[in-house]
């Protein structure tokens, strides 16, 4: 594995591309579905990598944890207010 | 400063970074080479030295098993802070986790306004099969992609459904706050405990004591094993607690200070 192969470079696109997003998507509620789709596409590119333990890490923290932290904080600011 | 002089400064400086950024980057190995000694060293005595099929699992439980506890403190510690922060003045008096009934709608409403009968039905479907999958791959880690961080977050999935269907109420019966504190806690100290043991047999801290066992079975690759248990069990009840902190219906209506 010396240079990249085409489906690398494609999903390294898609990274760039969904992190752009993630910047500009200023609603926070909406912006934590973005964040999972950049993740998402991350998870993609480590598995591409050769690299699946943190793929499937990368999987869990973007799907569950980061959504669950940012999303009841909203919920609980929300409240507070 | 005005808007215009700001947009001037930062494009100054970004291009600084940018420059620093390229500069460092055209120094780096091309992509794909690894020059360093140790992976191509741990590839090949990991197999026969620990049993395992999954190297990288042997490198974060037992090579560099020193450091992981690290990691699982810090996620101790960022859950210790959060119930911290989080703590209403009538936990305190004995109320350790149930909340009081009459003040729960408020919280539960902004979470699980209108959680359908269909999605309920399918969250307690699928609650079933995350717990079975996250048991999975936190005892398969040495054989197999997984470990105890990401199944011990898989598992606590299940617990997010609950909440996420069923409201804070439910979530608060299904994991009693008090009995999630003591997982937590022997999770993590199971770790310091393993680490600990080999101390007796004279060996150095966090040694691989226990037998090795069958290359590619279940219960095989020594303390491994057992350090992924309670990892699992520390990041999964770890994250329940953040949900039944989280989720806890607010008490005090005033703004946090």
């Amino acid at each position: 594995m010396n240079s990249f192969n085409t489906l690398q470079l494609v999903v390294f696109g898609l990274v760039g591309l969904a992190g752009t997003a993630v910047v500009l998507t200023r609603n926070p509620k909406r912006q934590i579905f973005v964040a999972g789709v950049y993740g998402l596409f991350q998870t993609v590119l480590f598995y591409l990598l050769h690299s699946p333990d943190v793929a499937l890490s990368e999987l869990a923290v973007t799907t569950v944890g980061l959504p669950i932290l940012v999303l009841l904080t909203l919920a609980r600011l929300e409240k507070v207010k | 400063m005005r808007p215009r002089h700001r947009h001037l400064l930062f494009l100054v400086a970004g291009a600084g970074v940018l420059g620093y950024l390229v500069w460092g980057m055209l120094d780096l190995s091309p992509f794909g080479r690894y020059p360093g000694p140790y992976g191509d060293i741990v590839n090949a005595v990991a197999f026969s030295e620990r049993h395992v099929l999954n190297v990288v699992t042997a490198v974060i439980f037992d090579y560099r098993g020193f450091d992981t506890l690290g990691e699982e403190f810090i996620l101790f510690a960022c859950v210790t802070g959060v119930s911290l922060l989080l703590r209403h003045e009538g936990d305190e008096q004995g109320d350790r986790c149930s909340p009081k009934p009459r003040r729960e709608s408020s919280l539960e409403q902004a979470i699980a306004p209108h959680a359908s009968e269909a999605s309920r039905s399918c969250a307690a479907l699928y609650c079933g099969l995350i717990l079975v999958f996250g048991v999975y791959i936190v005892l398969t880690g040495h054989l197999s992609v997984g470990g105890g961080f990401q199944g011990g977050v898989i598992l606590a999935s299940a617990w997010l459904l609950v909440l996420v269907a069923f409201g804070s109420p439910a979530l608060h019966r299904f994991a009693r706050k008090y009995a999630v504190e003591w997982f937590e806690s022997a999770g993590a100290g199971a770790y310091v405990l393993i680490g600990l043991a080999s101390l007796l047999f004279g060996q150095n801290f966090l040694t691989n004591i226990l037998p090795l066992g069958e290359p590619g079975q279940l219960l095989s690759s020594g303390t491994i094993l057992l350090i992924n248990c309670g990892v699992g069990i520390e990041v999964s009840s770890g994250f329940i607690l953040l949900l039944c902190e989280f989720g806890k219906p607010l008490q005090h209506q005033k703004p946090v200070r």
